[in-house]
């Protein structure tokens, strides 16, 4: 019995992640009341209503995350608002507008304003609503609460408090945080699923006190009552420190009675708990930080051109103040027709300091035309339109989750297009978490025909680069023809299409989770008949027993299913159900397996004694369980890391080592991850013997047991025999190992950060393709991991700095430009490697890696690892993870993207885009980050552009009317220049600009190196446009003023005031800007023609309409174009002039890049533009291969490794070999 | 496509049926577009023309500019070597000798006789009507102070009256009443008069000061029923006088006056002379040389000038054509020349970035 319990205990310390941290002064110190700073809460179970008065008054379970309320709305959004510097500026300028300095009505100047400002607060008001919406949803969730007499009643969770008694049911998620009772088990034990907490799939158990366990229906909480001390409300989710006074007696309280809002009841039918921790005292809501408001490169950049107009701004209106003191002082006497005494202070000659002053304010009000105001609000209409064209986009839609790829900060739309770096969670992101059974080698024979994922593309690759060098008469295809001759039975092409097409349709999906093997020989006790059917037999006992899952019966359809630590345990119990061996029960003490031979309905019950269980840890590689037979036979059933196993074999163990070592390198190329399986004989008195010091082990209480009890464990796993090896594929998403090779090829770094073993973390590497044969591996690790003792902290730091800098020195003096190097480091020795001191050289090293991973760090590490990349590169980070553990790293990355689908949503709350699988992130990249990359780049150079060349003649018209602030045009021009007329062509180019369609984004990833070399938005190409704005702002301005110089402008005689000028002016002005704006877009459709050249007839429209109105409205502008400007030839002269004159320079360049200097889109619009894709298909395909960056990472490289290999062989042997090797699966 | 259409429209549901799925960005804005899903739309596969420059397009674009703007530059010119354009400069001539040292105390000076006989020659024939201008210079009607400074309301009807306030500091006589055209532009009305007569025989040529105005002008912006009132009554002469008899519509002059000018430099029309003058007769102008430009060194010019098509006369316009159509027409050779030259082949595959540049393979 005291065995069994410590073996529970041991069991249990495992599946607790945590069971390390548990604090154990705790336990000494007893029942002792909590107290002091820190520890002051006290819970009365059952009693809630004590709960409502102040001292013991909670925080309720409402929860909110909304970032205002409908008083505070106001003020703060206004808040909000005007801290972005533009609008301040705007703001001033309005306030000043109405007093006398003002060059402009007030209204001119408050409505933009209103506009901009009550949008974008119209934005937050309904980004905030659904917020609260959502907050409403979790708020309003029901939750089963003891109302009293032993009754309970469904509540809201907002209205659950301190003390209520909840029961929870399976599958439910915890409403607070809860002291677990009692549960539907009688030992008090409960199974909960964290995932939304750490990420972690598997589950944890949870243990009730004894004392509680009566508690075990509703009627039993009648009379309950109990007093709660514990710690107060604290974001550690692994730590609990309490009391629990129950029937006069304390008993202690420790994390594992702590039930934590936000995980989920899983395997166990109900519990029952008390509320201790409700709304934001939860630890979950604890730990949740705010989501950084997160700025995209091109923003950031883009204040800083607003601080250039700014510095621009404020330098001409100084020239424009300074000008008119010097005009006020020296000429303004002079000008009998203004009254020159009869001045008030803003034109006084007496005191021309003080009228300049006066002047800076109206200048600066001016030329505040010079940062365009409707910049902000068009960029954010735009990027409505960008991210609801992510949401929607069909091909990031997952139809079987039913979710598409949300958008769910506009923010960084054009971030996407500029990505470097991206850093991948593993588990859930890059793999479904998922192990599937799919070969096996037992006793030097290989078994299973399916191939892998790997496989398959591999042979689809050769297929398709045998099929091109064919018709490109490469020496290979020669040879490959020449083959052909000989062999008449046909090409290895044929065969090669065969495979592939014949394995893609039924390898879809297996029917089984976790298995996905096909071998007649093994499948329906077929077994039997196979020569070697002892090691059969023995193989798939071991399979079923050597094991630590529960077994769990689905009602519904009768099957079993296994909750296992691991997937692949997992998979190997599906295994053996599949090949007949069904783990069915579990006892304390035994594992029941019923086992089920070649003849129908014969099914065998047999019970496996547990004697004892050595557990595996990632440090031993192996488990082993030493069972007891129903004939009383004492074996050990081990599985391993091949390497672990094949040290441990007796001498006549090793019959088949070779062939099984053979088959392992086989698996492991093609991405499988592999275990031996190995046992051994027992004696009883052997066994006895041993046993015996390993239950001294087990019980003595010295600082080195777990030492011991290796030791011990290790004289058992020794003489043992082999019997074959598994070979697991830890089922990637859909096409993840495809989309990080376009990734790659796109010119993307890829690390993986995971939480996992490093042996797991290895294998995924090669089954995504971020690791290949014939990569060198550096592999980072503390060299001795029990030791974590402070003195020798320094040394192991120092070892890791020396394992970096070797490594640095390698990397560096590697000649081969081939080479690749691989970087994984483990958890621990990344506390070293991210020290102050120690970081950069980890990210050199790093840098110079084809591939890095990072294996088990935790959420901390992972957000730390993505900042010093993020710092340490200052290049754009992408971090992409499914769970709770990669929120850290998902706001700390300069994009963070959650995978959703998955129950977690953690991640999806705290990213910035969510997708439903990994391999969209392609599309989300390459497609749209490109996209909108260059549409909002194109737009914010075009926007200054426009008010440049708009803001800039107002500026050489004020110098011509003595520096007064006088403007040329009427104050609702300048209104609707930047709101309407102007605004609407602009919005239309951040919204549907393509340069290239999306297929041709995909086609050629290398495309999207525009993006991160940031080629359209560089200094060069950013002062280039507003050297455009400067120049068309001249030519407007010169050539209008020479031609309306004082003739006069028309037949009649009449000469031109300044309304006529004004007017021809601006007339010019808006047909350049969108003449201009036509000039750079590349793609045209109806929406463009409606809002460009509307914009054109709009302006007309307008001075028309505007003229038809009354003259006390209109001013001088009544019936301006309808009887003086539109009769007049030479206003219209003028425009056409005044347009060409400013276009041509921009048409020169363009003409004159894409003629010598043509850049990738360019051409490749051209391909299209004349079908040379339809007409030259080779070609096409040619490009497209080569339109990748050079690779050393991703499922091309590796592809490419394994032609050179079969290149080399297909030299040396016959074509037959090909399609063997290719297939790689057993003849 | 009817298939995508409809995954399209069961979309928003699904999203919105998810409990863990809201907080995504607000819809409001393409609500709109919404009502109707066009998955061509949302999938941005909207059919578009894409059009790209090739040599052609870009030959002929300059080409068609040329072709297209030497003919309006052509046309623009010889319509402004039509115009027959005669500038009599008289500030400085018109001061008699003796008040040659204080200008502006003898313009200042309402007892002094302003009488002033200049002489124009027409170099060329000129047809009717010919325009009469005057033109000022260093005169800052544009200026930001005198710009505002009117009342478009009390210049319309009489019923704002007193609506003055914008026209400071012109805007209430000494009295108290409003000043009717109130504001500085109106106060600074220019009056010196012409009177023109043919030297050979004396005989004088009549200057018809109607239809000088726009038309607008008279019918809608200076009422009918307003009439000057305690215009340039203060103690400060800013220039012409107004009759009160006669309505603001009818007032031409001051209409003109008060059409602002762009530039510090800038001619009015003053009135028409409806016969043809014949080349090489001598006009006699007897001028009042009434208005004060002394004080700020501005010239008076008289300028007698007929129109074409394009107005006055004014080279700049057919020049600026007939550059900018050159330099296309050098364009469009020069990239004809370029594209024989070192043609390259549209969409040739050799410059992409990746077949070119040190990293090739």
């Amino acid at each position: 019995m005291a065995r069994g319990r410590i073996r529970e205990r041991l069991r249990r310390s495992h599946l607790h992640p945590f069971s390390c941290l548990r604090p154990n002064a705790n336990d000494s110190e007893g029942p002792n009341p909590l107290q002091g700073p820190g520890f002051s809460r006290i819970v009365h179970c059952n009693q809630p209503h004590k709960h409502q008065k102040k001292p013991l008054k909670y925080c309720s379970n409402y929860i909110s995350t909304t970032k205002y309320n409908i008083v505070t709305f106001l003020p703060k959004a206004l808040y909000e608002q005007f801290r972005r510097f533009a609008n301040l500026y705007f703001l001033v300028a309005a306030v000043l507008s109405l007093t006398a300095v003002s060059p402009f009505s007030p209204l001119s100047m408050i409505l933009p304003l209103a506009f901009v400002v009550g949008l974008s607060m119209a934005k937050e008001a309904l980004e905030d609503w659904r917020r609260f919406a959502q907050d409403m949803k979790v708020n309003s969730r029901k939750a089963s609460v003891h109302k009293g007499g032993g009754v309970f009643g469904y509540k809201p969770w907002q209205k659950i408090q301190v003390g209520d008694v909840v029961k929870v049911e399976k599958d439910q998620f915890f409403p607070a945080d809860l002291l677990l009772l009692s549960t539907s088990y009688d030992d008090g034990i409960c199974y909960v699923e964290t995932m939304n907490l750490d990420g972690e799939t598997n589950l944890k158990v949870k243990r009730s006190l004894d004392v509680t366990l009566p508690l075990e229906d509703d009627e039993s909480f009648k009379n309950f009552s109990g007093i709660i001390k514990c710690e107060d409300p604290n974001p550690s989710l692994y730590t609990f420190v309490g009391t629990f006074e129950y029937e006069r007696q304390v008993y202690p309280l420790d994390p594992s009675q702590i039930l934590l809002r936000d995980s989920k009841l899983r395997n166990t039918a109900y519990v029952y708990g008390v509320v201790i921790f409700t709304g934001f005292d939860s630890k979950v809501m604890q730990n949740s930080t705010k989501s950084p408001s997160k700025r995209s490169k091109i923003e950031k950049k883009m204040d800083k051109i607003i601080y250039i107009l700014l510095s621009l701004l404020v330098l001409i209106s100084s020239i424009s103040s300074i000008g008119f003191a010097v005009k006020i002082k020296f000429q303004m006497p002079k000008w009998s027709y203004m009254q020159p005494l009869n001045t008030d202070n803003l034109y006084d000659p007496d005191n021309p300091g003080k009228s300049g002053v006066a002047h800076l304010i109206t200048a600066l009000i001016l030329y505040g035309y010079l940062i365009p105001i409707s910049l902000y609000v068009s960029i954010e209409i735009v990027k409505v339109f960008q991210a609801r064209f992510i949401n929607q986009d069909i091909h990031m839609y997952d139809e079987e989750t039913g979710n598409t790829a949300q958008a769910r900060t506009s923010n960084l739309n054009e971030e996407l297009g500029q990505v470097e770096t991206i850093l991948s969670d593993k588990t859930g992101t890059l793999t479904c978490n998922q192990m599937d059974f799919l070969k096996c080698s037992i006793a030097g024979t290989a078994y299973g025909v399916r191939s892998s994922e790997i496989e398959l593309a591999a042979a689809k690759q050769i297929a398709m680069d045998l099929e091109e060098q064919d018709t490109q008469n490469i020496n290979v295809s020669r040879y490959m023809k020449s083959a052909n001759k000989e062999d008449s039975r046909g090409g290895p092409e044929i065969e090669l299409e065969s495979v592939i097409t014949s394995k893609c349709e039924n390898d879809q999906k297996p029917a089984i989770k976790g298995f996905n093997f096909e071998d007649s020989r093994l499948m329906h006790g077929h077994w039997l008949n196979e020569p070697n059917q002892e090691s059969l037999l023995l193989f798939f006992r071991i399979l079923a027993i050597c094991q630590t899952a529960v077994p769990e019966l689905n009602e519904e359809s009768g099957m079993i299913t296994y909750e296992a630590e691991s997937p692949d345990e997992a998979s190997f119990l599906a295994a053996a159900r599949e090949f007949g061996f069904e783990f069915y029960k579990r006892t304390q003490s035994s594992v029941f397996i019923r086992e089920k031979y070649a003849h129908p309905g014969q099914l065998i019950e047999r019970e496996f004694k547990i004697l004892n269980l050595l557990e595996f840890t990632s440090k031993r590689k192996r488990m082993s369980v030493i069972v007891q037979d129903e004939d009383g036979q004492i074996l050990l059933l081990c599985k391993g890391a091949d390497s672990i196993i094949f040290d441990r074999l007796s001498k006549n163990g090793r019959i088949h080592e070779e062939t099984t070592t053979k088959h392992l390198n086989d698996y492991g190329e093609v991405g499988l991850r592999t275990l031996a399986l190995a046992y051994k004989k027992l004696d009883e008195p052997e066994y006895s013997a041993w046993n015996n010091e390993f239950v001294k082990a087990k019980t003595s209480f010295s600082t080195d047991r777990e030492a011991m009890l290796e030791r011990v464990a290790d004289m058992m796993e020794k003489d043992l025999i082999l019997v074959g090896a598994t070979a697991v594929e830890d089922k990637l998403q859909k096409g993840v190992p495809q989309c990080i090779d376009k990734l790659a090829q796109a010119g993307l770094k890829i690390w993986v950060l995971t939480g996992d073993k490093m042996e797991t973390a290895i294998n995924i590497g090669y089954s995504c393709s971020l690791l290949r044969q014939g990569m060198k591996r550096i592999c980072i690790t503390v060299m001795n991991s029990d030791v974590v003792a402070q003195d020798s902290k320094q040394a192991a730091k120092e070892n890791i700095l020396m394992q970096i800098t070797n490594s640095s020195q390698m990397v560096k003096l590697e000649k081969d430009p081939h080479a690749a190097y691989a970087l994984i480091i483990d958890g621990k020795s990344l506390t070293f490697a991210l020290e102050d001191d120690m970081k950069h050289h980890f990210l050199a090293l790093a840098v110079g890696c084809a591939s890095v991973i990072c294996c088990r760090v935790s959420p901390k590490q992972k957000a730390l690892v993505t900042r010093l990349v993020k710092e340490g590169t200052k290049k754009t980070t992408l971090a992409i993870g499914d769970g709770a553990n990669d929120v850290g790293m998902i706001q700390e990355a300069d994009i963070g993207v959650g995978i959703s689908g998955v129950e977690g949503m953690q991640a999806v709350m705290a990213s910035d885009f969510s997708i439903s699988q990994f391999r969209f992130l392609e599309r989300l990249l390459v497609v749209h980050g490109h996209w909108c990359y260059k549409r909002i780049a194109q737009m914010i150079c075009y926007f200054f552009y426009k008010n440049i060349a708009f803001g800039l003649t107002l500026f050489y018209f004020e110098a011509f009317t003595a520096f007064s602030g006088q403007s040329v045009y009427n104050d609702w021009y300048m209104l609707l220049f930047n709101v309407i007329l102007t605004s609407l062509p602009v919005i239309s180019l951040g919204v549907f600009e393509q340069d290239v369609s999306s297929e041709v984004c995909l086609q050629f990833p290398a495309l999207y190196q525009q993006g991160t070399k940031n080629l359209f938005f560089d200094w060069y190409r950013i002062l280039g446009w507003m050297g455009n704005g400067l120049y068309s702002s001249l030519v407007i301005f010169i050539l209008n003023i020479v031609i309306f110089y004082n003739q006069a402008f028309r037949a009649g005689g009449q000469t031109a005031d300044m309304a006529a000028v004004g007017t021809t002016m601006f007339s010019c002005i808006i047909c350049v800007v969108n003449f201009q704006i036509a000039l750079t877009m590349s793609h045209f459709t109806w929406i463009q023609h409606l809002f460009v050249w509307g914009s054109i007839a709009t302006w007309f429209l307008f001075l028309l309409l505007y003229g038809l109105m009354p003259p006390t409205y209109s001013g001088y502008v009544y019936k301006l174009l309808a009887e003086a400007l539109g009769p007049a030839p030479i206003y219209w002269s003028t425009i056409l002039l005044v347009t060409v004159a400013c276009i041509l320079p921009y048409l020169v360049h363009i003409s004159f890049q894409r003629c010598f200097n043509p850049m990738d889109h360019h051409i490749i619009q051209e391909i299209k533009y004349y079908k040379k894709d339809v007409e030259d298909q080779r070609m096409w395909r040619r490009e497209r291969s080569k339109a990748r960056q050079e690779t050393k990472i991703g499922f091309s490289a590796r592809v490419d490794a394994k032609i050179r290999q079969l290149k080399g062989k297909l030299q040396k042997k016959s074509s037959t070999s090909v399609s063997q090797n290719c297939m790689a699966s057993p003849s | 496509m009817e298939a995508v259409g409809q995954a399209i429209l069961v979309l928003p549901e699904g999203i919105q049926s998810d409990p863990n799925c809201s907080g995504y960005l607000p819809d409001c804005f393409i609500a709109v577009l919404q009502s109707k899903p066009d998955s061509k739309f949302t999938q941005q596969e909207l059919p578009a023309c894409k059009p790209i420059l090739t040599p052609k397009w870009v030959v002929s674009a300059f080409m068609i500019i040329a072709i297209v703007f030497i003919p309006i530059g052509i046309a623009c010119l010889l319509g402004s070597r039509d115009v027959v354009e005669v500038v009599e400069r008289y500030e400085t001539k018109c001061i008699p000798a003796a008040n040659i040292n204080n200008k502006v105390q003898y313009i200042q000076n309402s007892d002094a006789n302003k009488n002033c006989t200049i002489q124009m020659k027409i170099p060329k024939r000129m047809k009717k009507p010919i325009y009469v201008y005057y033109q000022l210079d260093n005169f800052y009607q544009n200026h930001r102070r005198y710009v505002k400074s009117r009342s478009d309301k009390q210049l319309k009807s009489s019923k704002n009256e007193n609506d003055t306030s914008s026209c400071k500091p012109e805007n209430l006589a000494t009295g108290g009443g409003a000043i009717v055209p109130c504001g500085l532009i109106a106060w600074s009305l220019f009056n010196d008069t012409y009177s023109f007569s043919l030297q050979k025989n004396n005989q004088s040529l009549a200057v018809n000061k109607k239809g000088i105005a726009w038309k607008s002008d008279k019918q809608k912006r200076f009422g009918k029923d307003v009439y000057p009132k305690n215009f340039q009554g203060g103690g400060l002469k800013g220039g012409g006088d107004l009759n009160v008899s006669v309505p603001l519509s009818e007032q031409e002059d001051l209409m003109v006056w008060m059409r602002t000018a762009a530039l510090p430099t800038f001619r009015k029309l003053y009135g028409k002379i409806e016969v043809d003058l014949e080349a090489n007769e001598t006009i006699n102008v007897t001028l009042q040389n009434n208005y004060n430009t002394y004080s700020f060194n501005g010239k008076k010019k008289l300028v007698l000038s007929t129109t074409s098509w394009i107005g006055g006369r004014n080279d700049f316009l057919g020049i600026a054509y007939l550059t900018v159509g050159m330099i296309c027409l050098a364009l469009a050779i020069g990239f004809t020349v370029v594209y024989f030259v070192k043609p390259r082949r549209l969409g040739d595959p050799t410059f992409l970035s990746w077949n070119r540049g040190p990293g090739s393979h």
